[in-house]
C-alpha cells in the first residue's frame, strides 16, 4: 500500500476508458525452447520416420545445391544445412489447401511442399525469377527482399477468410528479418485482423555476418509476439518433432479462428550465408562444433533408433532415396536451360504497351543480325536461342 | 448501410450537380464494388470517416467494414496485405492518404507489385489499384503536396494514370480497378473540388486510359501536360489566344502507358512543344517526354522542347508554393521562348508566334 493510500488521500482515477486489452501472460513463450526428441514424450513413429527421410533428403539437397554453385550451375545458393528440421516441418505442418510464403533460404521447404527441385531453384540458377506456378502447390514466390512476403501472407490469409475458405498461411523469415519494418507491420495487421497466419522465425544465429545480439535486444524473438497481442512460441529448431508439433498447433489455432501465432525456432546456420560468403571471418569453429552435436538429423536418428524404429537398413534406404533425388537434380541441372530472349517482354503487362512492342522489335532485329553474322563467320551453331551462362562455369559454349 | 440511406446518398449526389471530381471517384469505387464483390477498398481512415478527402464516403456504410476497411496506420502493411489479397483473387483498391505518405509502401510497390506478373511468368498477376492524392496547391504543410509521379513511371510493370476531369476521374478509375495490372492512380488533390455537370447515373464514356486527349485544339504550339496542370494550361491557352497564339493542350491522362502517337501527331502539326507539370524539372517526367518528342518529331520542330516544371527544390511551405507551381505566366513565358523568329521546317501553314505578322517567315 502506498503512503497516499495509507493516508486515505485523493487518488486520481485511471485515464478515461483505459483498460488492459488483453492479459499478456498467456501470450508469453516458454522459458526455454520446447523439445520433444529425447524427452520420452509420446510421438507418432510414422511421423518421425517421414521427418527423418525428408531431413536426410533435405540435407542431401542442400549439399547438391551447393555443389551446383561450384560447377557454375547455380548463380548462388543460400544453404539451409542445419536448418532442415524447420524447413521440412514447415512444409509438413501445412494441409493441402494452405499456403507457404518462403524466403530465399527456404527452397528446401518449397521442395518439401512438393515443388520440383529444378523449378524451386530457377531463381538461383537465374533462368527466370519464379520457376513454378504459385497456385499449383500453394507456394508463394521465394522472397528475396527480407520480410516483405509476410504482409502478403497476412493479406492472402485475410482474403481467404473473407471468402469463407479454410486456408492458413505460413510465412517464413529469419532472425535478421525480424528487424525489418515489414515484419512489424505484418504481425500487427495479422493480429488486428485475426488473420489465419503462422509466422515462423528461423533464428539461425546470423544475418549474413551479424549475430543476433547485434540484431535484437528482445528476451527472445518469440517475445515480440506479445506486443502484437498474439502468442509467441519458442521451440528447438533442430528438433523436427517439436517444430512440427508447434507449427501444427499454430495452424490449428489459426484455422479455428483464434488468430496468428509467432514461432521462434532456435537453430543454427551451419554453412556460410551463401557460397559467396566466408563465415570464418565472423564466427568461431567451437560454436559450430557445439551445434554439430545438436544436429537435427542425428537427433531424429537417435530417437528412432532407441525406439527400435530405425535400423541400418532404414538408414541406407533413406540415404539411397536422397542419392536418387540428388542424381536426378544433378542431371537435370547440368542441362543448359533453353532461353528465349523475346520472353523478356512477354509478362511485363497483361497487354503489351506500344513502347515494349517497339523494344521487342529492336531486340528481335539485334538477334536476327547476330544470327546472320554467326552464319557468315561461324559454323552457325550460335542460333537465336541463347544458352544460360554463369561465371566460373568453364563451359565453353554460348556467347 | 440501409438501402434507403444508400438511395438517399446517391440521390443527393445526383441532385447536387454539378458533381465534383471527388464525388466521381467515390462513385467509381461504389459502382465497381456493387458490380464485383472481389473489389475491396482499404486504407487509413477510409471507413468510418470516409477518407480525409471524403473520397471513400459512404462505402463502408453501404458495403460493410470488410469491403471498405480502416487499416492500421502502416502503408507497407496496407499495400503488402493488398498484394496477398490480390494473390487470392480479390481486387484491392488501396488509398494512400497523401503522396508523401505513400513512400513507406515504396518497397512493396517496386519490389513486388510492379514485378509480380513478370516474376511469375504471368501466372500470378496482381490486379490492384493504388490511389494516391498528389500535387500541391491546397496550402498543405510539408509532406502533403509532393508530385511523386516520376518515381512510379520509372518503375516498369506499373500503369500510372492521372485524371484531370470529373469524367476521366470516374472512367479512368473504373478502368484502373478493372485492369489486371497494378495501377498507380494519381489523383490531383487540388482538382478534387473541381466540378462538371457530369451525370453520375449515366457516366459518359471516356477514351481508354492509355490514350492522350486534346483538350483544346490549337495550331501555334502544343502544351503537353497532365493532372493538376491541365486547367492551368487551358487558362494559359485562353490568355495566349487573346494575343493570337493558338495553343493546343494535350492532356496525357496516363503516363504509363504513354501515348506517343497522339503527342507526336500534335507536335508535328504545331512544330513547337512545352511540357508542363508540377514535378521537379530535373529527373521529372518532362525530361522523358521532351526526349521522346525530340526523338520522334525532330524534323518537325521549330524550337527545342521546353519544360515548365516545379523548381528543383523540396516542396516549399504553403505560403511560398505559388512561386513554385507552374502558373499561367511561366507557361506563357516559355511559349515566348519557342524561337518564333525562326522557321526551320517546310510547313507554311503554321501560325506565327507572338509579335510576328501573319506569314512572317525567317
Amino acid at each position: 500500500m502506498t503512503v497516499l493510500e495509507q493516508r486515505g488521500a485523493y487518488r486520481p482515477a485511471p485515464p478515461p476508458a483505459w483498460q488492459p486489452r488483453k492479459d499478456a501472460a498467456p501470450l508469453l513463450p516458454d522459458a526455454s525452447p520446447y523439445r520433444l526428441l529425447g524427452t520420452g514424450a509420446e510421438l507418432d513413429p510414422r511421423l518421425l520416420r517421414e521427418l527423418y527421410e525428408q531431413l536426410v533428403r533435405g540435407r542431401r539437397y542442400n549439399h547438391q545445391a551447393t555443389a551446383l554453385t561450384k560447377q557454375g550451375r547455380l548463380a548462388v545458393y543460400p544453404s539451409s544445412v542445419g536448418q532442415e528440421a524447420c524447413e521440412v516441418a514447415a512444409a509438413l505442418a501445412l494441409r493441402e489447401q494452405d499456403w507457404l510464403f518462403p524466403s530465399y533460404r527456404d527452397t528446401l521447404s518449397v521442395v518439401a511442399r512438393g515443388v520440383d527441385p529444378v523449378h524451386a531453384l530457377t531463381l538461383l540458377r537465374g533462368d527466370w525469377h519464379t520457376g513454378y506456378d504459385p497456385y499449383e502447390h500453394r507456394v508463394a514466390p521465394l522472397s528475396t527482399p527480407l520480410a516483405t512476403q509476410l504482409p502478403h501472407a497476412v493479406g492472402l490469409a485475410h482474403a481467404a477468410r473473407i471468402k469463407g475458405d479454410d486456408v492458413v498461411a505460413l510465412a517464413m523469415v529469419g532472425d535478421g528479418g525480424t528487424s525489418e519494418g515489414d515484419f512489424h507491420e505484418a504481425l500487427n495487421f495479422a493480429a488486428v485482423w485475426q488473420a489465419p497466419v503462422v509466422f515462423l522465425v528461423q533464428n539461425n544465429g546470423f544475418a549474413i555476418s551479424v549475430p543476433l545480439e547485434k540484431q535484437s535486444a528482445a528476451p527472445t524473438l518469440a517475445h515480440k509476439a506479445v506486443g502484437y497481442g498474439m502468442p509467441g512460441r519458442l521451440v528447438d529448431g533442430n528438433d523436427a518433432a517439436a517444430v512440427h508439433e508447434v507449427l501444427q498447433e499454430a495452424v490449428e489455432r489459426a484455422r479455428a479462428g483464434e488468430g496468428p501465432t509467432l514461432v521462434e525456432a532456435v537453430t543454427y546456420r551451419m554453412e556460410a550465408h551463401t557460397n559467396a560468403d566466408d563465415a570464418t571471418r565472423y564466427r568461431a569453429e567451437a560454436e559450430l562444433a557445439a551445434w554439430r552435436e545438436h544436429d537435427p538429423i542425428a537427433l531424429l536418428e537417435r530417437e528412432l533408433t532407441e525406439r527400435g524404429e530405425l535400423d541400418e537398413e532404414g538408414v541406407r534406404r533413406a540415404k539411397d532415396a536422397a542419392e536418387e533425388m540428388a542424381a536426378d537434380l544433378r542431371e537435370r541441372m547440368n542441362a543448359d536451360p533453353v532461353l528465349d530472349p523475346m520472353s523478356l517482354f512477354t509478362h511485363v503487362y497483361a497487354e503489351q504497351t506500344t513502347q515494349l512492342r517497339e523494344q521487342a522489335e529492336q531486340l528481335r532485329a539485334e538477334l536476327a543480325a547476330a544470327e546472320a553474322d554467326a552464319e557468315t563467320t561461324d559454323d552457325g551453331q550460335h542460333g537465336g536461342q541463347q544458352h544460360a551462362q554463369h561465371g566460373g562455369a568453364g563451359r565453353g559454349e554460348g556467347r | 448501410m440501409s438501402t434507403a440511406a444508400a438511395e438517399r446518398r446517391r440521390g443527393t449526389a445526383a441532385a447536387r450537380k454539378p458533381a465534383t471530381m471527388a464525388q466521381a471517384l467515390t462513385r467509381a469505387m461504389r459502382d465497381a464494388m456493387a458490380e464485383d464483390p472481389s473489389v475491396h477498398v482499404l486504407g487509413e481512415d477510409v471507413g468510418t470517416l470516409g477518407g480525409v478527402f471524403r473520397v471513400t464516403d459512404g462505402l463502408a456504410e453501404e458495403f460493410g467494414p470488410q469491403r471498405c476497411t480502416d487499416t492500421p496506420l502502416a502503408e507497407a502493411g496496407i499495400l503488402g496485405s493488398a498484394v496477398g489479397m490480390a494473390m487470392y483473387g480479390l481486387r484491392p483498391v488501396v488509398e494512400m492518404q497523401f503522396d508523401a505518405f505513400a513512400y513507406p509502401a515504396f518497397e512493396q510497390l517496386v519490389s513486388h507489385v510492379s514485378r509480380h506478373r513478370n516474376r511469375t511468368r504471368g501466372t500470378m498477376p496482381l490486379p490492384l489499384t493504388v490511389r494516391i492524392p498528389y500535387g500541391g496547391g491546397i496550402g498543405g504543410v510539408e509532406h502533403h503536396s509532393d508530385s511523386s509521379e516520376a518515381y512510379y513511371l520509372a518503375t516498369p510493370g506499373l500503369h500510372v494514370y492521372t485524371p484531370a476531369t470529373v469524367e476521366d476521374a470516374y472512367g479512368m478509375l473504373r478502368e484502373a480497378i478493372a485492369s489486371d495490372d497494378p495501377v498507380v492512380f494519381l489523383e490531383p488533390k487540388r482538382l478534387y473540388w473541381s466540378r462538371s455537370d457530369w451525370n453520375p447515373d449515366a457516366p459518359s464514356a471516356v477514351p481508354p486510359a492509355g490514350r492522350a486527349v486534346v483538350r483544346r485544339p490549337g495550331t501555334s504550339a502544343t502544351l503537353l501536360t497532365y493532372g493538376p496542370s491541365v486547367p492551368v494550361c487551358l487558362e494559359a491557352a485562353e490568355a495566349a489566344a487573346e494575343d493570337g497564339v493558338e495553343l493546343e493542350v494535350v492532356d496525357l491522362r496516363s503516363l504509363v502507358p504513354f501515348d506517343d502517337a497522339t503527342v507526336c501527331e500534335s507536335v508535328r502539326r504545331t512544330g513547337r512543344a512545352v511540357v508542363v507539370h508540377e514535378s521537379t524539372g530535373f529527373g521529372g517526367p518532362g525530361g522523358e517526354i521532351a526526349a521522346r518528342v525530340t526523338e520522334r518529331c525532330f524534323h518537325h520542330l521549330e524550337a527545342p522542347v521546353l519544360r515548365v516544371a516545379g523548381f528543383d527544390i523540396p516542396y516549399p511551405p504553403p505560403m511560398l508554393e505559388r512561386h513554385h507551381l507552374p502558373g499561367v505566366d511561366r507557361i506563357l513565358d516559355a511559349v515566348d521562348r519557342l524561337q518564333w523568329e525562326s522557321r526551320w521546317t517546310e510547313s507554311g501553314e503554321r501560325a506565327a508566334g507572338p509579335g510576328r505578322a501573319e506569314g512572317d517567315g525567317r
